[in-house]
């Protein structure tokens, strides 16, 4: 056992670390749609969420270990809820949030001995896209804020390779949805690329709802959008264009 | 966020915290913000403090109404013409207050996020039962505070998923908490508003007649309660009514609120007494 690590040794022993408990998990995409903010994370539970509702217009998703980023989900809602009952529901912020968990992870990787196994991102739905926010946080407290699309997870640099070449400014919920699916797919880790609606988690931060933003798309509705978003995926060159009306539906409720 | 409670202890609340109460969370790092916290008040002086006053909730065949008048007073003082005293508290709930409406206005907020907060954490809501309870603790809380005069008296309704059915809970000052069946009223003209749901209420009623129902009982308090306002057509404020059934709450709009409360105005203006019924009931 040595008697002495230098600072820098022991920073990269952490690093390096982390950055292999997170490669083992999958990947996650968060995408700007024209109606709003899409999450997707490859999921076969239905019951231990990658993706969650963090306050009004604003939603979490993080990959690597679950019981960590739970713990931090639970941790933002409540300092989003505190927050807001403090001041008011519109001071409640991503920008905020993205700090305050950058604050936090920053100082778990610097004082604990194991560091956090996650990677998050903070979304929050604006009044039009060019005012929604996006915040990538990793496991060191590292924050970037994200434009369009983003990748996180061990395979994020390949999904985000995908997710470069079809994301454009103004796609429908379906273009995204397709969009997504094609940079998740394909993953060497985990079985395959089985990404069937029992196996995917998709929720959406719908722009033109009002007070609680925040929906999850599940059952018979995600299966309808995900037929019609692999029907686009067969021309990946050219995204189709489904009817001008298609992405207008995030207001329903998942069925 | 830097100063006050949002440092190093607020973020170890937040990591560790083994509650998904949200008031428990308030009460461990901000009592102070808690309603009715500081309560040290002499009761002549609570007296003049704006002040709510009736509600009334009515089961009916598909679920449960609840409505209540836009009036504040302030001693004999009309301190207020259209405030809202009855709110949605989630999904498939509402919550009307009586009683001294800064205290009853925290209550509500706090009772909102404490339901929100729970449904956020745990990914499921409560019981309607839970949510009841919640809300007697909640009014308990504020003992010491309404026995110096600070009162504010709750009710609560909500659809019950599980029953299938509206239902309808009223509190006391220590949080006692008493399910009624099938229509209750609480505030100053509750009495009043009491004596004509008894008289008019029906089992198995449509939403447009428990509606109607309400508005007559809230005119019908207004008529003999100074502090309980009618229905102000001149400035277009109308009672607050909330309607929840199995497809959740629903705030009736100010134009279709206005209409019922149009055409009762108008009826009482031949029958200033309103609707009659029956000497004896029908055989």
């Amino acid at each position: 056992m040595p008697f002495y690590v230098s600072p820098e040794q022991a920073m990269k022993d952490k690093a390096d670390y982390a950055r292999k408990g997170i490669a083992r998990g999958r990947s996650g995409v968060v995408i700007q749609y024209d109606a709003g903010i899409l999450f997707v994370a490859p999921n076969p539970s239905g019951a231990l969420h990658k993706i969650s509702e963090i306050y009004d217009r604003i939603a979490f998703a993080a990959v690597g270990r679950y019981n960590e980023f739970e713990n931090l989900r639970k941790a933002g809602v409540r300092y989003a809820d505190m927050t807001g009952y403090q001041y008011d529901r519109s001071d409640v912020t991503a920008r905020g949030l993205a700090n305050w968990y950058a604050q936090v992870l920053g100082s778990i990787f610097t004082e604990s001995n194991k560091p956090f196994e996650v990677e998050l991102v903070v979304a929050e739905v604006g009044e039009s896209p060019a005012a929604d926010q996006i915040y990538r946080i990793t496991f060191d407290g590292s924050v970037a804020e994200e434009h369009g699309y983003v990748a996180m997870g061990g395979q994020a640099d390949r999904v985000a390779g995908v997710l470069k070449d079809r994301y454009s400014d103004g796609l429908t919920l379906v273009q995204a949805l397709s969009a997504a699916i094609a940079g998740l797919s394909g993953q060497n880790n985990g079985e395959g690329t089985d990404l069937s609606a029992g196996q995917l988690e998709v929720g959406i931060l719908a722009r033109d709802r009002v007070h609680r933003t925040f929906r999850r798309l599940t059952g018979s509705r995600l299966e309808v959008l995900l037929a019609e978003a692999r029907g686009g995926s067969a021309t990946p060159a050219a995204p189709v264009a489904p009817s001008p009306g298609e992405s207008a539906s995030p207001d329903d409720d998942p069925a | 966020m830097g100063g006050g409670f949002f440092g190093e202890k607020f973020t170890s609340m937040c990591l560790h915290a083994g509650t998904s109460s949200f008031a428990d969370l308030v009460a461990s790092c901000a009592p102070d913000l808690l309603p009715g916290a500081a309560a040290a008040v002499d009761p002549a002086a609570a007296a003049q403090l704006r002040h709510g006053t009736t509600i009334v909730a009515v089961r009916f065949g598909d679920g449960v109404v609840m409505a209540g008048d836009r009036r504040a007073t302030a001693g004999n003082m009309i301190a207020q013409h259209d405030i809202e005293k009855v709110f949605r508290s989630d999904d498939f709930s509402c919550v009307g207050i009586a009683g001294v409406a800064g205290i009853g206005l925290e209550l509500v907020r706090l009772f909102q996020l404490e339901l929100e907060h729970y449904e956020k954490l745990e990914g499921r809501t409560l019981s309607l039962e839970g949510k009841a309870n919640r809300l007697s603790a909640f009014v308990r809380g504020n003992l010491s505070a309404a026995m110096q005069g600070l009162m504010v008296v709750p009710l609560f309704a909500g659809f019950d998923e599980d029953a299938g059915q509206g239902r309808i809970f009223s509190y006391d000052a220590t949080g006692g908490r008493y399910e009624e069946r099938p229509y209750y009223a609480v505030g100053s003209g509750s009495v009043f508003a009491r004596g004509a749901l008894k008289k008019l209420y029906s089992d198995g009623m449509t939403t447009d007649e428990a509606v109607l129902l309400c508005m007559q009982a809230l005119y019908d308090a207004a008529d003999d309660d100074s502090a309980t306002g009618g229905p102000d057509l001149a400035r277009h404020i109308y009672p607050v009514i909330a309607i929840i059934t199995v497809d959740g709450f629903r705030k009736l709009s100010e134009a279709d609120a206005g209409e019922y409360a149009r055409s009762v105005v108008e009826e009482r203006m031949s029958s200033p007494d309103g609707p009659h019924a029956p000497l004896r009931p029908p055989a």
